[in-house]
């Protein structure tokens, strides 16, 4: 084979490709996250649907395939089939990127998620600044929309967006600052914006940012949970596309494949924005306890955990497959979710195999392979748990009003972390 | 900046006249728009994302109501009424029985009075209800609408067994009710008391001390009671801004002076009173309704009533307390079977008037709250 393509394979540190130099599998790399985070959008458009609909005492998509697991399918098929309509008076070709921005925005951020020690594209050594600038691109997409549609509705809701997300950004960056602060503490006292360093910075003293210097750490992490949300434009700071209110916000006069790209880039930022708050306060990809059950039998039961999650998973499709109604009409639905139990058990399957092949820690490929799949694993729970919480916040809580949520964006969020920092480096001074 | 309380109204028929300024924008919200429930159209008047003032522009649902009625006569006209309010159809259909009744001089037998009164407070949790839901809605808190709308249900099956109907009953006729109630009536409404009790404080549990919803309510819309009194508003927003005017207690109809209940009132007049003044008028319901299930008597449920109804030479007002406030109906009676004229004084549409005076100085997110809590129903205001 190519030396291009087994020199990365061949090398003995775990590293990322980016790092390596190695631009085929780093281009690998940047397929399989496009087509993960693809699907994770169709995923978490399932999930949002049905979460929120059973909130809300209802059923959710029930039709398109068993508990309506293909409506997203659909959805998407049905979206690229719609005329693509653009205003006779819009700005057209302003009309026309304005999607691609935001998603073009959404997207680059993945190249330093930090999936793994070496399950990233690159380990940039400004990751958290590339990533925080590059997110903040985003809201270049939305107002460009709103202004190309050249119609009241958008126009307001893109300056709201911007307003919003430009206030929210200041209180976030100083949170992330914290986090950084908190990285400077070992021996040599420098800290790193490598989003990797970040990671390997909370194991190597042992603790979770999230926990670190408590309530410091929880604080910072409680202003960056808040400011995500309104960065990402979701309930309860949706005013940019507050339905009630300004029809859609700024893609009121987008239709058809446009309108979805916008959807998955809010999608994709709702990804990576808890990406990042993962990355820098939840231990990134280490699974929970790393030190305190650190013996290699923890190790094992640890990474049984994928497996088991399938089986859960494949075991709540045989529930469904058992309970659905004993009728003729049934059969194709009962079919398919009975083959998609089996995907998921063959999955897990699998996932067993691997965990128990590579169960020694030597340098084998089972055990690299094992290492790996744990990495993804625990960081892609992790992000699942915030993806979880955008759903239950959106049920739950009315939206706050425009001037309401400046007002605690600048009033409350930004001294607050700004405290937060100076109170982190003091005592970051203090204990070192 | 400009005090908005100061500004003239919107003078949109005469375009000529510039009244922007250069920072100023209008906005059509409507008529078809999410929050403005149903067919409203509202013009705003806008610098930046605040209210300088506003039309309501009104009439895509208007089907002449008043003009069919001197076309009909007293019975056929009963059906009628029920589309206007649809949503609280059986407090229409009591005003415009009663005040046939009054015009007639007759008066329908107790039996009768007290399904009257269980059914229409029934209508007044159900209509409450709906406009949590969709206040609720508006606000951006979406999850409370299934809420009500599956309790509300149980309400519309009690209402579908009495007379067959949900939504447009026409259960009662000029003279008594139609129909006597059915096998286990007052079970099924006893049931539903204890049922819908818990669900109150669910709602509440979501709302009330949700800061959110504080935020967005409290001091939003404020109407004081003397401004509220200058412009006809009645009913809850009447209420919230402390006036204690109701007319079940001032100008007692139908059998509501053997009740005991209480009439909530509110003391700012904002968005946050008047939610906590429907809530506490659903429990009072509750009061009612098991009162009047407890002591319905026995006996006929229709008095004496001519086949054909031909009142006698004359006029008459009378009025209710609908849902949404006062509900009154002007009759002329000219001695023939149909009415000379009728004309119906809706509580929305005096209500809706209000939405100017409330919302000015506020923010685009504060209009579609205040038209929210002013619980319009736009097939009574454009009749």
């Amino acid at each position: 084979m190519p030396n291009f393509i087994m020199s990365y394979l061949n090398s003995k540190d775990a590293i990322t490709p980016g790092a390596a130099g190695s631009q085929f599998w780093a281009l690998v790399y940047v397929f399989i996250i496009f087509t993960g985070v693809s699907v994770a959008v169709m995923a978490m458009n399932w999930l949002e649907r049905k979460a929120l609909a059973h909130f809300q005492i209802r059923l959710g998509p029930m039709r398109v395939g068993p508990h309506g697991l293909l409506q997203p399918i659909a959805d998407a098929i049905k979206l690229m089939l719609k005329e693509d309509i653009i205003p006779a008076e819009a700005d057209q070709f302003v009309f026309w990127v304005a999607p691609l921005i935001g998603l073009l925005a959404a997207f680059t951020v993945y190249t330093v998620i930090p999936f793994g020690p070496s399950q990233a594209v690159s380990d940039m050594n400004i990751g958290i600044l590339f990533m925080l600038g590059v997110s903040s691109l985003g809201v270049l997409g939305i107002v460009v929309a709103g202004w190309a549609s050249n119609s009241h509705y958008p126009l307001i809701g893109a300056l709201r967006s911007s307003a919003q997300m430009v206030s929210y950004e200041v209180a976030m960056g100083l949170a992330v600052v914290s986090a950084i602060l908190m990285t400077s503490l070992n021996a040599t006292g420098t800290g790193t914006l490598s989003m990797i360093g970040i990671v390997q910075a909370q194991q190597q003293q042992g603790v979770w940012f999230i926990f670190k210097f408590f309530p410091l750490g929880l604080i910072a992490f409680g202003i960056f949970a808040i400011a995500m949300i309104a960065e990402t434009n979701r309930a309860p700071f949706d005013m940019a596309e507050a339905e009630s209110e300004l029809t859609a916000g700024y893609h009121t006069e987008y239709s058809g494949l446009r309108w979805s790209l916008f959807m998955l880039a809010e999608y994709a930022a709702m990804i990576a924005v808890s990406s990042i708050a993962v990355a820098l306060w939840l231990g990134g990809w280490m699974r929970p306890f790393p030190n305190l059950l650190n013996a290699p039998a923890w190790d094992f039961i640890f990474s049984l955990f994928p497996a088991l999650t399938f089986f859960g998973l494949a075991a709540i499709a045989t529930v469904g497959v058992v309970r659905m109604p004993a009728h003729s009409f049934f059969k194709i639905q009962r079919i398919g979710l009975a083959a998609f139990a089996a995907l998921l058990g063959f999955i897990a399957l699998v996932l067993l195999v691997i965990a128990i092949a590579g169960r020694s820690a030597d340098a084998s490929v089972a055990a690299r392979f094992r290492e790996g799949i744990d990495y993804v694993y625990w960081f892609v729970f992790k992000v699942a748990i915030f993806m979880y919480l955008f759903i239950w916040y959106r049920a739950t809580w009315p939206r706050y009003r425009f001037d309401q949520l400046m007002k605690i964006g600048w009033k409350v969020m930004l001294p607050i972390s700004l405290v937060v920092l100076i109170m982190t480096a003091i005592v970051g001074v203090l204990v070192s | 900046m400009t005090d908005p309380k100061t500004l003239s109204p919107l003078d949109l028929d005469t375009p000529e006249k510039p009244f922007l300024d250069a920072n100023e924008l209008v906005i059509n919200m409507g008529p078809q728009h999410p929050a403005t429930h149903g067919v409203l159209r509202v013009i705003l008047r806008l610098d930046g994302e605040r209210v300088l003032g506003l039309e309501c522009v009104i009439g895509y649902l208007h089907r002449g109501v008043e003009k069919i009625a001197e076309n009909r006569t007293y019975t056929m006209f009963n059906p009628y009424v029920d589309r206007m309010d649809y949503v609280a159809a059986v407090s229409n259909g009591l005003g415009y029985c009663e005040a046939v009744e009054k015009l007639l001089s007759v008066e329908a037998p107790p039996r009768a009075q007290y399904i009257r009164v269980i059914l229409t407070e029934l209508n007044r949790m159900a209509s409450h209800q709906l406009w949590l839901g969709t206040h609720a809605l508006d606000i951006g808190a979406i999850t409370p609408l299934f809420y009500t709308f599956r309790d509300r249900e149980e309400i519309l099956k009690i209402f579908e067994k009495y007379c067959g109907a949900r939504l447009t009953t026409h259960a009662f006729r000029i003279g008594g009710c139609q129909y006597e109630t059915y096998a286990g009536f007052e079970k099924e409404v006893k049931n539903f008391l204890t049922f819908v009790a818990p669900k109150i404080d669910e709602y509440e549990e979501l709302l009330t001390t949700n800061r959110i919803w504080i935020e967005r309510t409290r001091n939003v819309g404020v109407i004081s009671a003397a401004d509220a009194i200058a412009l006809g508003v009645t009913g809850p927003v009447l209420r919230a801004s402390g006036v204690k005017w109701d007319l079940r207690k001032a100008q007692p109809y139908a059998a509501y002076s053997e009740f005991d209940f209480e009439i909530p009132v509110g003391t700012n007049g904002d968005t946050y009173d008047r939610y906590l003044v429907r809530m506490a008028e659903m429990r009072q319901s509750l009061r009612i309704i098991e009162q009047a299930v407890n002591r319905i008597p026995e006996g006929p449920i229709m008095a004496k009533v001519p086949k054909i109804i031909k009142p006698p030479v004359g006029e008459i007002y009378h009025s209710i307390e609908a849902p949404k406030g006062e509900l009154g109906y002007f009759i002329v009676s000219d001695g023939s079977t149909q009415p000379y004229r009728l004309r119906v004084r809706p509580p929305s549409f005096v209500n809706l008037q209000a939405l100017d005076t409330m919302v000015r100085g506020l923010l685009v997110a504060d209009v579609v709250a205040v038209i929210g809590t002013i619980d319009i129903v736009l097939g009574e205001v454009d009749r």
